[in-house]
């Protein structure tokens, strides 16, 4: 099993959630969460002071699946989430040693 | 403000009636300026930076109806200082004593709202680091030694500077715009900057809550301004005209200096500007013609937008800018009395533009600088005070964790994940035994 991180633009969400969806994928987690790439931050001014914003809002999503359906899950999220621009995220896989749903107890694949 | 001979005593119903209206306005004003400031702080502390206006209502009412009214409104005892203690606890006043041609109680009542707003604006200077204690002590305190005395000087019986003097000023430039902002730059003096200024992001949380509090101020500015009059006349809609004209050209002025500097015309930029013009024309409504207004209100629009960084430049932490709107302002708009003046509006002065030459405008320069060094050194000594005997500053670790949390026991906002309006806190924040049943 794997589990996929994608830290998205926040507008590009629902586009990934549908793709995903449309893959049979049936659960995942999303959180809110800050950081910078290449794309950097921005600046804000207030009564003439000028504000440096390092941190840009993403979303990270998380979702795992099985061994064999790893790599169409990435490349469905990075063509639902890409724009082009600077700033479109990253995605990445890690491998999963266990998963427990916690409803029923069932492990490993079963539990996806 | 003109007070009518005493022997007029006659109530006006029209009168009496816009001044109800109008005292009510004012009254409003404090919890816009709440509003106003509170959206400017960090999240962490919005709570505390309302709590500080709204208690200025409770403290500035009881100190007023004790002996402030009496001392700045009752006979003079001496040189045009200070009144006398005669109506201390609002004795010898009922529903029959008459002030001009409104009840006497009712015009105690609208100078009270002054006094309110007068000290809940101090606030602002002090944003985030004040010992709550400290501050319910402060503001009584402070009403008594410098508000008071400066209304009397200004507007009370034989007061000296509109007497003696003979400085106008119809709506508060001097014992409100001016006392206040010179106030809060003693007290961000002797209570030094709040950890990180300078260094950290201090970005208004909320200006959508500030835009609020700024038409709030606007719309309780008429009752302040036009209630000024003390009566429903042509003098009331003249300086209520003066006071919506200034304040568009307030912002405007500001708005333009931030397009050519900063590249932006932003929200903040454009409440700060109607409230710097507001502020200017306060003074001088009651004396400018309209194109007096016109220029007074772009005037401060302009030279406030500017004076809000200066604060960074002299290092002092003036966190919400009550030296950069309300000092500069006051004395912008109470200096161009001299210049604009008119005599239609004052019945007899005439302002450097219409004729009067500079003598008005050495009046009214003579009554900002006293007034601006009085409040100044009576505050600073105030303050210094308060700090020795009970500690003016709230510790590092309160303001670290926001002064909310830290002195009320509260927070302003229920943190939702992505907008679902299901706080991850929630589900660790369960009554306690605490929590009283009251069912």
């Amino acid at each position: 099993m794997k589990l996929i991180t994608a830290i998205v633009k926040p507008y590009r969400l629902d586009e990934v959630k549908t793709a995903l969806q449309e893959l049979g994928v049936h659960g995942l987690t999303v959180t809110e969460a800050s950081g910078y790439g290449r794309q950097r931050g921005h600046t804000e001014v207030y009564r003439g002071a000028e504000y440096q914003v390092d941190l840009v809002p993403k979303v990270r999503i998380e979702v795992v699946v099985g061994d064999a359906d790893s790599d169409a899950v990435i490349d469905a999220i990075v063509k639902a989430a890409q724009t082009g621009k600077i700033g479109d995220g990253k995605v990445w896989a890690l491998p999963v040693e266990t998963v427990v749903r916690v409803r029923t107890g069932e492990r490993g694949p079963d539990a996806l | 403000m003109p007070l009518a001979a005493a022997h007029a005593a006659q109530i006006n119903a029209g009168d009496t009636a816009w001044l109800l209206a109008a005292t009510a306005l004012v009254l409003l004003m404090t919890p816009g300026l709440a509003l106003f400031y509170g959206g400017m702080v960090r999240t962490k502390s919005v709570l505390n930076m309302l709590m500080m206006s709204f208690v200025s209502i409770a403290l500035v009412t009881v100190v007023w109806l004790a002996c402030g009214y009496s001392l700045a409104f009752g006979d003079d005892i001496g040189g045009g200082l200070i009144g006398g203690l005669k109506h201390a606890g609002m004795a010898g006043l009922g529903p029959d004593s008459v002030q001009g041609t409104v009840p006497t109680l009712l015009f105690a009542t609208f100078q009270l709202t002054f006094a309110i707003i007068t000290a809940a604006l101090i606030s602002g200077a002090i944003a985030d680091r004040v010992k709550f204690g400290a501050w319910l002590v402060f503001v009584p305190v402070w009403a008594l030694l410098v508000y008071v005395p400066v209304t009397h000087w200004v507007w009370g019986p034989g007061g000296w500077i509109a007497h003696r003097l003979g400085a106008l000023d119809f709506a508060g430039g001097l014992p409100v715009e001016i006392t206040s902002g010179a106030s809060g730059l003693a007290l961000c003096l002797v209570l030094g900057p709040r950890l990180g200024f300078k260094k950290d992001a201090m970005r208004p949380h909320n200006l959508p809550m500030v835009m609020l509090g700024a038409g709030l101020l606007w719309f309780g500015w008429f009752g302040f301004n036009a209630g000024s009059a003390l009566g429903a006349n042509g003098l009331a809609a003249a300086a209520f005209l003066n006071t919506l004209a200034a304040g568009c050209t307030g912002l405007l002025g500001w708005l333009f200096v931030e397009q050519k500097r900063d590249g932006h015309p932003t929200t903040l930029g454009a409440a700060s500007g109607a409230v710097a013009g507001l502020v200017a024309i306060t003074p001088s409504c009651g004396s400018v013609s309209l194109l007096g207004a016109l220029v007074v209100g772009l005037a401060a629009g302009v030279v406030c937008s500017y004076a809000v960084s200066w604060k960074f430049k002299l290092n002092y932490d003036d966190s919400l800018d009550v030296v950069g709107v309300h000092l500069v302002g006051g004395i912008i708009g109470t200096l161009l009395i001299g210049v604009f003046a008119e005599k239609a509006m004052t019945g007899s002065t005439e302002g450097l533009l219409y004729g009067g030459g500079l003598a008005q405008l050495g009046k009214q320069l003579v009554a900002v600088v006293v007034v601006a060094a009085y409040a100044f050194l009576v505050t600073y000594g105030i303050g210094k005070l308060l700090d020795k005997a009970m500690g003016f500053r709230a510790s590092e670790e309160q303001e670290h964790k926001g002064l909310d949390l830290t002195v009320h026991a509260e927070t302003a906002y229920d943190h939702g994940v992505l907008g679902h309006g299901a706080p991850v806190s929630s589900s660790v924040l369960s009554p306690t035994q605490k929590v009283k049943n009251h069912a």
